[in-house]
């Protein structure tokens, strides 16, 4: 069985102290589409194995502080704003 | 969905149309029991899910009870096209006065049923077309309203049928058109519909077809009416491990749609195509220009990457598949970064390296910007609408030539 690989076009990052913050990791949870995001009560996880199922739709950019959640292309190295 | 004769002629007995007595048998000890029951001549048929039943020994008449058994101890060990028999059915010997046609099919041109009816029954309804069309009545129907039963009457009597037998044939095909469409068939056909030396009118062989789509909301005909199981498909052969591994992966996530298909393929040039009839071109473009496809398959619905992913790996996976060409018409559902990022990632979790594993990546369509730049990172040869599927399939075809040579 070939290995799953994860990370390859996609990277999200949440910054601190918002990525500890329970409500926002809710948020996050509820708004992404593709389940990027899991929400617990110490913050905010990101399910790696989902990572490249991003569609790139903002919402969790939308949701969040600005500037505190980045969403990178790996194949062309820009990130959305 | 295909029938076996004996459903066939319970779909028919339902919407009433008038049978013969009939039996369907599992044993000999059956089979003698169903000709004692009907009395006097009888003919065993085996119901298998292939035509060549008579050539191949399937079918046998046989004039006493004890005939019949043996006829059906003989037939349910004999394999027809390479399927052994669900059972025989046991008919009696019509003393036939007329034998006549009447059938309705989708005609997928016009787009609405057809009705069919000849007053030469028992041969082929494609040869009395060829060398009596005269005697072929053809009538559409509209599946907006009712089918009245003068239409069919209409139909019956361009074959030049009149006075009583008009009149016994025409509520016959007026009820087989609506069990076409009550059903959901794609082909209701009474093959010979035989008139009695009684002057009676009854189906004396019947072929049904029903719309795949169509079988999760036929429940109470297939599983009710007719004891059908679930998982019994009726597919005409064994499913590979290729189906069942793209079937399975399609199962488990609901973004999108996937299918696979590779019997009798084995070819070199694995294929991820799909969109609007795509497939079907574009197999057919890829065979034309000399290519051997070793699969099937169509994507589409915007699946995941990971769904995208798992069909290319299956496909990658297959014994001779040297390249895989990922070709769409243009899409505006399914996004085309997504597709990319798919097939990318086969290559990638299976050792191979994208640039040169993907002979031409043709799919324009939505999100093709983004797309084009994963695309180039990996070194894919793509091209968007100004080349034609048939173009890009001759650039995949000539690659993986050029990598066998």
């Amino acid at each position: 069985m070939a290995e799953q690989l994860n990370k390859v076009f996609i990277d999200v990052a949440v910054d601190e102290p918002a990525a500890g913050d329970a409500a926002l990791a809710a948020k996050l949870e509820e708004v992404c589409p593709v389940n990027i995001f899991k929400g617990t009560p110490s913050g905010v996880e990101i399910v790696e194995e989902n990572l490249d199922e991003c569609v790139l739709c903002r919402l969790c950019i939308e949701a969040a502080p600005a500037g505190t959640v980045h969403v990178k292309k790996l194949y062309d190295g820009s990130e959305l704003t | 969905m295909r029938f076996y004769e004996y459903e066939a002629r319970r779909i028919v007995e339902l919407a009433g149309i008038p049978v013969t007595k009939y039996g369907f048998c599992t044993s000999a000890e059956q089979a003698r029991a169903a000709a004692e029951e009907i009395g006097g001549p009888v003919v065993v048929k085996s119901q298998v899910l292939s035509g060549g039943r008579m050539k191949a020994g399937g079918v046998k008449f046989a004039d006493t009870p004890e005939e019949a058994a043996a006829h059906a101890e003989a037939i349910l060990q004999l394999e027809i096209n390479d399927q052994m028999p669900r059972g025989v059915l046991v008919d009696p010997k019509a003393e036939v006065k007329q034998e006549y046609y009447a059938s309705v099919v989708w005609d997928g041109t016009a787009k609405r049923p057809l009705m069919l009816f000849s007053d030469m029954g028992g041969i082929d309804i494609e040869e009395v077309a060829e060398t009596h069309p005269d005697h072929v009545g053809r009538g559409h129907l509209t599946n907006l309203f009712p089918i009245p039963d003068f239409e069919a009457k209409q139909t019956i009597a361009a074959t030049g049928v009149s006075g009583s037998q008009l009149n016994r044939a025409t509520p016959i095909l007026a009820r087989l058109a609506r069990l076409f469409r009550e059903y959901d068939m794609t082909l209701a056909e009474i093959n010979p519909l035989a008139e009695l030396t009684d002057g009676s009118f009854v189906a004396l062989d019947a072929h049904m077809e029903m719309e795949n789509e169509a079988v999760g909301r036929q429940k109470q005909l297939l599983r009710t009416q007719l004891e059908i199981a679930e998982e019994d498909t009726r597919e005409t052969y064994e499913p590979s491990d290729f189906e069942r591994h793209v079937a399975a992966i399609d199962a488990a996530d609901h973004r999108g749609v996937i299918q696979g298909k590779d019997h009798g393929f084995t070819g070199n040039l694995g294929l991820v195509i799909g969109a609007g009839g795509g497939s079907l071109t574009l197999t057919d473009a890829v065979r034309s220009q000399g290519g051997k496809p070793a699969n099937y398959s169509e994507i589409g619905g915007n699946p995941s990457v990971a769904k995208a992913c798992g069909l290319a790996k299956e496909v990658l996976e297959k014994d001779g598949v040297e390249k895989i060409a990922v070709m769409m018409s243009i899409v505006s559902n399914t996004r085309v970064d997504i597709v990319a990022r798919g097939v990318i990632k086969a290559c990638l979790e299976l050792g191979k390296d994208p640039g040169e594993t993907i002979a031409i990546f043709r799919i324009p369509g939505a999100w093709e910007d983004e797309g084009f730049k994963i695309l180039e990172r990996y070194g894919v040869e793509y091209c968007d609408r100004s080349v034609s599927l048939w173009e890009a399939a001759g650039r995949a075809v000539a690659k993986v030539q050029g990598a066998a040579g």
